[in-house]
C-alpha cells in the first residue's frame, strides 16, 4: 500500500510546473510537501489525483495509474477552501461519497454522524456551508474526504484560508484526526509550522523540483542547501570566516569552508561566552529580548536574551552559541 | 439642520441622475400603455370592461392564445435541447475556429426577424419545398428557435466558461464519475443561468412578431400578430387594446417569475476558471448537436444568399445581380413608394439616431441602479428605479408602437410627424439590452477601488476617468452595436409608426413580400442579405470586444 511517483513531470504548452519528481509515500504516514507559491506543489498533487496529464508513473501499490480516471482511483482530494456544495447540507455534503457508493440510507447516516463527530462538529448536520465559518467548513470538507476512507487523502493548503489562531489548533486536530483514522495523507503547504505539526515526513519542493525528502526532525535538522534553509525557518546563512567563527564558538567540527544556517535563537547572550560584539538594537517581546549583535569576526546577526537583562544600543555584550540551533549545510 | 440635509443629499443627487430617464420613460412608454389601456377600457369615453372580456371570449382569441403558449413552449425546450450541448462545445473544448462559430451562432439574434422570416420562407418554399412544413406551425418554431438559440449559447455558455472547476474536481476525487459529476453538481451551479435563458427565450418567443406574422401568415397567428391585424387590417382597437393588456400582464407575470427563480449571485472570493480542453471521443454527441446547429443556423441564411443572386427569365433561372440592382427603384406593381435604397439610408441614419438616444439614456439608468447605497431608503427608491426601467423589457414592441400611435398625436406631445418618433420607439425598444449590458460592468467594480483613488487624492471626476472610464469602454461600444443591430431590424413599433414615404427597410421587406411578382420578391430577398450582411458585421465587431452582454439577461 505505497503511493510511488518516478520521473513524474507536468508542463503546461511546454513550461514545465514540475519535473523529473521520485517520491514515495508509505502506508499510514502524512507527506507534507513545502514550497513557496508557485513551485508547483499544487500541480504535483493535481498529477497525483489524476486532474493533469502528467509523464512520468504515478504508481499505487506497483500498479501504473496513467490510465485511472480521477474518480476511479479511490484518493480523496480537499481544496484550499473546502469546495462544499454550496446546494447540500452539511450532512448531504459529507454523504455524497456515501451515495455514490451505494451505501444503505441508515448506515450513511451513522457515518455521517460519527464523521461529524471526529471533526468536532455534533449538531451540524443540517446547515448549509454558506452559514458556517471558515474553519468548520474545512472541517466539514475534511469529514466528506474521509468518508469513504480513501486509500490517499490528498490535501491542498488545507488551513491557508484561515488567520492565524485557528490556524495553529486546526492543525493539532487535522493531526489527531489523521493519526485517528490511520489515513495516508499527502499535505501542501507553504507553511512549515503547518508541515511540522501534521507531517511525519517533509518533501521540500522549489521551482518544479523536489529538493530533499525524509522525515520531519532529519529535513529540519539538516537542511539540503542555503535556500532550503532559509525556507524552513532560519534566519540566516553564514559563510566563510563568520561561519568558521560561529562553529568554532559552538563547538561544531567542519573541515574546510562550510555554509552554517542559524535560527534566530542561535545565539544567546552569556556572561562567559565565547563571542563579543556590539549591541545594535534590542526589542522586547513577551517571551524573550530579541537583539541584533555586531559580532566581532561575524558581521551582524540575530540573538536572543532572557527577558530579565536589558542591554542598550552601543552595549557591548559576550554570547555563545547553541548548537543545536544550527545547521551545517552541504 | 445639517444631518438632515446631509441625510437628503444622497437620495437627492440618485433622483437628479435618474430624471431624464425617468422622464422620457413617463412621456414615451407610460403615457402610451396608459393611452392603450384607456382606449381598450373606455372606448367612448366611459368605462366598459364588458367589452374588454368580450374580446377574452371570442373564439379566435382563445385559438390565438393556446398557440401563443404551445408554439412558445415547444420552441423554448427545442432552443434549450440545441443550445445547452452548444454552449458546452463552445465555451468548454478548444476547437479550432470556436470563436469564429460563436460568432456566427450569434449572428441569428440581432438578425431582423422579417429577414428570418424570409429567409426561412425561401428555404422551405425553395430547396424543401418537398418537406410538407412551409405555412404550417413547424416553421414557426423552427424560426423562433433558429432566433434564439443564441440567447441559450451566450447566457449558459458564459455561465459555464466562469464556473469553478474545483466543485467538479472535488466530486470526481470522491469518486464521481462524469455524468455524476455533471448531474449532481454542475447543472446545480448552471440552474439559475438555465432558468434564466430559458425565462428569456420563453418570453422572447411568446412576444415574438416578425417571425411569426412572415411564416404563420393569416392561419396562424400569436399575440402578438393578432394585436397587428386587429389595429391596421381590421381596425378593432378595443380587442387590440385587450389583447395587449392580456400581454402586459402576462409578461409582468413572467418577468416576476423569472426574477424569482434567479438567486442572487453568490459573491465568491475566488474562482478557478477552467482552461477548455481538448475534445475526447465522449464529447461525440454534443459535438454532433452543434454540428446539426450550425447546418439549422446556415441553412436559411445560405438559401437566402442564393435565392438573392438568382433572377427568373424566359430562358429559364440564371445567376444575376439584377435583384441587388433592383434595389433603386420601387420594385413592380408600386410595390413602394421610395426606392429600397432610400429605406437602407434612412434606416441608417434613424439607428445612429435611436443608438445615441438609447446609449445616453442606458448610460444614465446603468449608473443610477448602480450607484451605492448608503441608507434603507435609498436601497428602496434605487430597486423601485431599477424595475421601473426593466418594464420596457417586458412590453412588446407593437404594443408600444401602437401605443405611441394612439397617445402621440395631440398635445401635450404631438410627434405625429416628427422624424423623432420612429428613434425614440426604436431606442426604448433596446434599451433593456443597453442597461444590462451596462449594468453588471458598472455594478462589477469594486467599489473600494473608488475608495483608493479618493484616498489617494482623486477628486470625483478623476476617479470616475480612472476607476469607471477603462471599464465602461467596452460594454459602451459593445451596447451601441447592440443598439444599433437591433435599431436596423426593429419592425413591431416601426410598422405601426413609419408612413409610406418614410419606411425603414424591415417594413419595405416585409411590404415587399406583401405584393405580388418575382421581382419584388428578388428584392425582398436582396434586400434581407443587405440588411443581414450589416448587421452581421456590426455584430461581429462586438464579439471582437468580447463582452458577456447577454449572460445576464
Amino acid at each position: 500500500m505505497t503511493l510511488s511517483l518516478r520521473d513524474v513531470s507536468v508542463a503546461y504548452d511546454g513550461v514545465p510546473a514540475i519535473a523529473d519528481v521520485d517520491l514515495d509515500l508509505p502506508d499510514g504516514q502524512v507527506l507534507a510537501v513545502l514550497g513557496p507559491s508557485g513551485s508547483g506543489k499544487s500541480t504535483l498533487l493535481r498529477a497525483i489525483a489524476g486532474l493533469e496529464p502528467a509523464s512520468g508513473r504515478i504508481a499505487w501499490d506497483g500498479d501504473d495509474l496513467a490510465g485511472v480516471p480521477t474518480h476511479k482511483r479511490g484518493f480523496a482530494l480537499m481544496f484550499q477552501d473546502g469546495q462544499l456544495f454550496g446546494h447540500l447540507t452539511v450532512a448531504a455534503n459529507i454523504a455524497y461519497p456515501l451515495k455514490l457508493r451505494r451505501v444503505a440510507r441508515a448506515e450513511r447516516r451513522r457515518r455521517v454522524d460519527e464523521l461529524l463527530t471526529l471533526v468536532g462538529l455534533e449538531g451540524y448536520g443540517r446547515r448549509l456551508p454558506l452559514t458556517l465559518s471558515g474553519g468548520e467548513r474545512q472541517r466539514v470538507a475534511l469529514a466528506r474526504a474521509l468518508a469513504v476512507e480513501p486509500k490517499l487523502l490528498l490535501l491542498d493548503e488545507p488551513l491557508s484560508a484561515l488567520d492565524a489562531g485557528l490556524r495553529e489548533r486546526l492543525a493539532g486536530d487535522l493531526r489527531r484526526i489523521l493519526t485517528a483514522a490511520g489515513t495516508t495523507a499527502l499535505l501542501v503547504t507553504h507553511d512549515q509550522e503547518e508541515a511540522f505539526t501534521v507531517a511525519d515526513r517533509l518533501a521540500v519542493v522549489r521551482a518544479g523540483r523536489l529538493v530533499q525528502e525524509g522525515p520531519v526532525a532529519d529535513v529540519w535538522r539538516a537542511p539540503a542547501d542555503p535556500e532550503t534553509a532559509l525556507f524552513l525557518g532560519y534566519a540566516r546563512v553564514l559563510t566563510g570566516d563568520a561561519a568558521a567563527a560561529v562553529c568554532a564558538a559552538a563547538g561544531v567540527k567542519t573541515s574546510g569552508p562550510v555554509a552554517l544556517a542559524v535560527r534566530r535563537s542561535a545565539l544567546v547572550l552569556a556572561e562567559d561566552g565565547p563571542l563579543s560584539g556590539v549591541v545594535v538594537s534590542a526589542r522586547a517581546t513577551p517571551d524573550q529580548l530579541r537583539l541584533v549583535v555586531d559580532v566581532d569576526g561575524v558581521g551582524e546577526i540575530d540573538a536572543v536574551a532572557s527577558s530579565g537583562v536589558h542591554p542598550g544600543p552601543g552595549e557591548r555584550v559576550r554570547l555563545r552559541a547553541e548548537q543545536t540551533r544550527l545547521s551545517v549545510v552541504p | 439642520m445639517l444631518p438632515l440635509r446631509q441625510a437628503l443629499r444622497r437620495p437627492l443627487t440618485l433622483v437628479a441622475l435618474a430624471a431624464i430617464p425617468v422622464v422620457v420613460l413617463a412621456v414615451f412608454f407610460v403615457l402610451p400603455v396608459v393611452g392603450m389601456v384607456g382606449r381598450g377600457f373606455r372606448p367612448e369615453g366611459h368605462w366598459d370592461v364588458a367589452g374588454v372580456i368580450e374580446v377574452l371570449e371570442r373564439p379566435r382569441v382563445h385559438r390565438v392564445l393556446w398557440f401563443t403558449v404551445w408554439s412558445s413552449t415547444v420552441a423554448t425546450a427545442i432552443t434549450l435541447l440545441l443550445g445547452l450541448p452548444a454552449a458546452y462545445v463552445l465555451h468548454r473544448l478548444a476547437l479550432p475556429l470556436r470563436r469564429v462559430v460563436r460568432a456566427a451562432l450569434l449572428v441569428p439574434f440581432v438578425l431582423p426577424t422579417v429577414v428570418v422570416g424570409v429567409a426561412f420562407r425561401q428555404l422551405l418554399t425553395g430547396p424543401l419545398d418537398w418537406l410538407p412544413i412551409d405555412g404550417t406551425p413547424i416553421a414557426i418554431i423552427a424560426g423562433l428557435v433558429f432566433f434564439n438559440v443564441a440567447v441559450v449559447i451566450r447566457a449558459v455558455g458564459a455561465a459555464w466558461e466562469s464556473l469553478d472547476a474545483r466543485p467538479a474536481e472535488a466530486a470526481a476525487a470522491l469518486g464521481a464519475g462524469p455524468w455524476t459529476v455533471f448531474r449532481t453538481v454542475t447543472l446545480p451551479a448552471l440552474r439559475p443561468a438555465i432558468v434564466g435563458a430559458a425565462s428569456v427565450v420563453f418570453l422572447f418567443c411568446a412576444t415574438s412578431f416578425g417571425v411569426v406574422l412572415t411564416l404563420g401568415g393569416l392561419r396562424y397567428a400569436s399575440v402578438e400578430t393578432e394585436i397587428y391585424l386587429l389595429t391596421t387590417d381590421l381596425l378593432d382597437l378595443q380587442g387590440a387594446a385587450a389583447l395587449s393588456l392580456l400581454q402586459l400582464a402576462v409578461v409582468v407575470v413572467l418577468l416576476a417569475v423569472g426574477a424569482r427563480l434567479r438567486p442572487a449571485r453568490e459573491a465568491s472570493a475566488q474562482r478557478a476558471p477552467t482552461r477548455p480542453r481538448r475534445p475526447r471521443l465522449s464529447d461525440a454527441p454534443q459535438l454532433a448537436v452543434t454540428t446539426v446547429l450550425l447546418a439549422f443556423v446556415a441553412a436559411p441564411l445560405a438559401a437566402l444568399l442564393v435565392g438573392s443572386l438568382r433572377v427568373t427569365t424566359s430562358g429559364g433561372e440564371r445567376w444575376s445581380l439584377a435583384n441587388y440592382r433592383a434595389l433603386s427603384s420601387t420594385g413592380s406593381h408600386q410595390a413602394l413608394i421610395e426606392p429600397a435604397t432610400t429605406a437602407l439610408d434612412l434606416s441608417l441614419r434613424i439607428a445612429v439616431d435611436a443608438t445615441l438616444f438609447a446609449l445616453v439614456l442606458g448610460l444614465l439608468v446603468a449608473l443610477s441602479v448602480t450607484r451605492r447605497t448608503h441608507s434603507r431608503a435609498e436601497r428602496r427608491l434605487r430597486g423601485v428605479l431599477d424595475a421601473f426601467f426593466m418594464l420596457p423589457l417586458g412590453v412588446s414592441a407593437v404594443t408600444l408602437g401602437f401605443g405611441f400611435l394612439i397617445t402621440l398625436d395631440r398635445p401635450p406631445v404631438d410627434l405625429r410627424d416628427s422624424p423623432w418618433l420612429v428613434p425614440i420607439a426604436q431606442a426604448l425598444v433596446a434599451l433593456p439590452l443597453v442597461v444590462r449590458t451596462l449594468v453588471p460592468a458598472l455594478g462589477g467594480i469594486d467599489d473600494r477601488q473608488r475608495q483608493a483613488a479618493a484616498s489617494l487624492g482623486a477628486g470625483p471626476l478623476r476617479r470616475m476617468l480612472v476607476v469607471d472610464v477603462p471599464v465602461l469602454w467596452r460594454p459602451l461600444l459593445a451596447s451601441a452595436g447592440f443598439a444599433f443591430a437591433v435599431s436596423l431590424g426593429e419592425f413591431g413599433a416601426t410598422s405601426f409608426l413609419a408612413r409610406d414615404e418614410n419606411a425603414t427597410l424591415p417594413v419595405v421587406i416585409f411590404r415587399l413580400i406583401g405584393h405580388p411578382g418575382p421581382m419584388n420578391y428578388g428584392m425582398a430577398l436582396a434586400a434581407s442579405c443587405v440588411l443581414a450582411a450589416t448587421t452581421a458585421v456590426v455584430m461581429l465587431v462586438v464579439e471582437r470586444l468580447r463582452v458577456p452582454s447577454l449572460g445576464v439577461l
